[in-house]
């Protein structure tokens, strides 16, 4: 059994209660433990991508138990991809965090940020239904600490909202899987993969409940039209690095669509054939233009931040939705893509607004300190966002277009790039009114330190942009091979011995 | 047995609903913790409700309860208790910063 898999679990819940215990009171040794955890949690999750890539997928039995009883994670290759993603994210955000200062502004930032990465990577590693509900908790109960990090009124406000919102997502959750659990008498997903296509059919209209119940929890992390209303609020009050840090948590929501509509719901299960894709698309394509409509409509620089990330959460939908490898294969490289573009665009937004001291986009105010590169930074992350060449951005809609042909061609084409161009005019206004016309306001805003580790950080997140364009033709023959993967679980399933062995 | 346990799920997540779509926060509060029980009864009757049949390995046992549900329902509780908990503590937070308790944002954050 490779001991390597349980790491990206372990390492940051011992250092989330060592820093909680040890260091609370010395935020410089906090500082040096927690981003050498998360340093350790890179190089592992590296290590890891490397073996889930050439052994295939692995089964991690906590505490030996054989499964189906026991709990089991399980590695394969997007289970690697997104742990890997979350560490080089999460290092990241937590310099700029270091280097503006943020996680001086309220108690404990680092110790609820090592919580957060042991929820993130253990929901993405986890091969246990009920399991992936415990991991959903913990990453979601360190998000309410780190998002009302800093407190004030419309921080808290929001703040109870956020809360208030998942806390009713994860009650769906629990009834999703007590129906789940009451036909078929596991939650193993692989134990379930080969127990739904023998369901009687008696109990397919309970089943079909049970799924699309858990298309609703997982559409809420998601941020997916109807249930995304959670979205704005909360990304535009958190603090500017636990938004970017938050880029990651929506693709938790896709990661689980991905995985258990790919594993245990497919579409030539009896039970519930094409339901699910027909729920998802149309939802998806609302909710492309929702975002849309919201970076065209929003008068404040956090919430266009916030939106851009709903209509790329619509993108991402729209690609899954169709449950093919190739489109899979093009919504995994799109997500990559919108995680480091969308935290690239919160930590932007959070320069622009620690300088200006205000999001708001009504009135124009003096240059900001720092202007010309600031700008040019927001120049580049709208080009990713938005989808235009030469960024990934681009490449990942295309791949997407090009996974899409087919009966819903003519919908699916035209709701993408309507809504790429709402976008695009949504951030060309908003980056002309910050950085143009400021430039014919008089006055002069007070002067801001330089901070040069926040530069650093978003440019490394702008740099792995531009990388992930580069390596794009390996990168998507990686990816098509693991979608390939998805859609045919039988090692995968293997990997769980079901029958003992 | 079974209509007892199915309305009393039914009406607990009917009033939790309702509760939750109320415009102040404690009133929101008390619909999450209903929906809790409803949820942790639903829980423990997808095990199927048998009476007086032991939970595990006995050898005068006519039959088995399901213990699984129990575990499950037993993780629930804890982590919905310590939700609500810190939702409590947030509400009130907001309560003292804002000085009110609706659920809505400011006029002038929106």
């Amino acid at each position: 059994m490779n001991h390597w898999i349980i790491v990206p679990v372990v390492l940051p819940a011992i250092m989330g209660a060592f820093t909680l215990l040890v260091l609370r009171t010395t935020l410089d040794l906090a500082r040096v433990f927690s981003t050498a955890a998360t340093l350790a949690l890179l190089a592992v999750s590296v290590m890891l991508l490397h073996d889930a890539t050439v052994n295939g997928p692995e089964v991690y039995f906590l505490g030996d138990w054989p499964a189906p009883f026991g709990i089991v994670l399980v590695l394969d290759r997007l289970s690697a991809l997104m742990v890997a993603l979350t560490a080089f994210l999460a290092l990241a955000v937590q310099l700029y965090a270091i280097g503006t200062g943020w996680d001086r502004k309220g108690r404990h930032f680092h110790a609820l940020w090592q919580f957060q990465l042991m929820g993130v990577c253990g929901a993405f590693l986890t091969g246990d239904a009920f399991n992936l509900f415990v991991f959903f908790e913990v990453l979601l109960i360190a998000s309410y600490g780190l998002m009302i990090h800093g407190g004030g009124r419309d921080r808290l406000k929001a703040g109870v909202q956020y809360v208030a919102y998942n806390l009713l997502g994860s009650t769906l959750f629990l009834f999703a899987l007590a129906t789940i659990y009451s036909v078929t008498g596991t939650l193993n997903m692989a134990d379930l993969a080969v127990k739904l296509p023998d369901l009687p059919e008696g109990d397919f209209a309970l089943m079909r409940a049970a799924g699309v119940m858990l298309l609703m929890v997982f559409a809420i992390k998601g941020a997916l039209v109807p249930l995304h209303f959670w979205l704005p609020a909360t990304y535009a009050e958190a603090p500017g690095p636990v938004a970017a840090l938050f880029a990651v948590m929506t693709k938790v929501g896709a990661y689980a669509v991905i995985r258990c509509y790919t594993l245990f719901f497919p579409e030539d299960l009896p039970a519930t054939g094409l339901l699910f894709a027909d729920l998802l698309l149309p939802a998806a394509l609302i909710t492309l233009f929702v975002g849309a409509f919201g970076v065209m409509g929003a008068r404040n620089l956090g919430r266009v931040a916030a939106f851009a990330a709903i209509t790329s959460m619509g993108t991402l939908f729209t690609a899954v939705a169709q449950f093919t490898p190739e489109a899979t294969a093009a919504a995994l490289y799109y997500a990559v893509h919108s995680t480091l573009a969308g935290g690239a665009l919160f930590l932007i937004a959070d320069l622009v607004v620690s300088r200006r001291g205000t999001g708001s986009l009504t009135e124009a105010l003096p240059p900001l300190p720092q202007n010309g590169l600031i700008a040019s930074f927001f120049m580049a992350s709208a080009i990713a966002t938005a989808g235009m060449p030469p960024l990934s951005g681009f490449l990942g809609k295309l791949l997407i277009l090009d996974a899409t042909r087919g009966p819903d061609m003519a919908l699916v084409w035209g709701a993408i790039l309507v809504s790429s161009f709402l976008v695009i005019l949504g951030l060309s206004r908003t980056g002309s009114t910050l950085f143009w016309k400021s430039q014919a306001t008089p006055g002069d805003l007070p002067a801001h330190p330089a901070q040069p580790l926040a530069f650093v950080a978003t440019g490394g997140l702008l740099a792995a942009l531009a990388l992930w364009t580069v390596a794009a033709g390996p990168a998507t023959a990686w990816l098509e091979e693991t979608a390939l993967m998805l859609h045919t679980p039988d090692a995968y399933i293997a990997a769980n011995k079901l029958g003992g062995e | 047995m079974e209509i007892l346990v199915a309305s009393a799920v039914g009406l607990m997540t009917a009033v939790g609903i309702y509760l939750i779509l109320r415009l102040r926060s404690f009133p929101v509060i008390v619909g999450l913790a209903l929906l809790s029980y409803a949820c942790n009864a639903f829980i423990f009757a997808s095990g199927r409700i048998v009476t007086g049949l032991p939970p595990i390995l006995s050898k005068t046992a006519a039959g088995y309860t399901d213990p699984l549900p129990q575990a499950l329902v037993l993780t629930a509780i804890v982590i919905s208790f310590g939700m609500t908990a810190v939702i409590v503590m947030m509400a009130l937070g907001a309560f003292l910063e804002s000085g009110d308790d609706r659920i809505d944002l400011a006029e002038d954050d929106k």
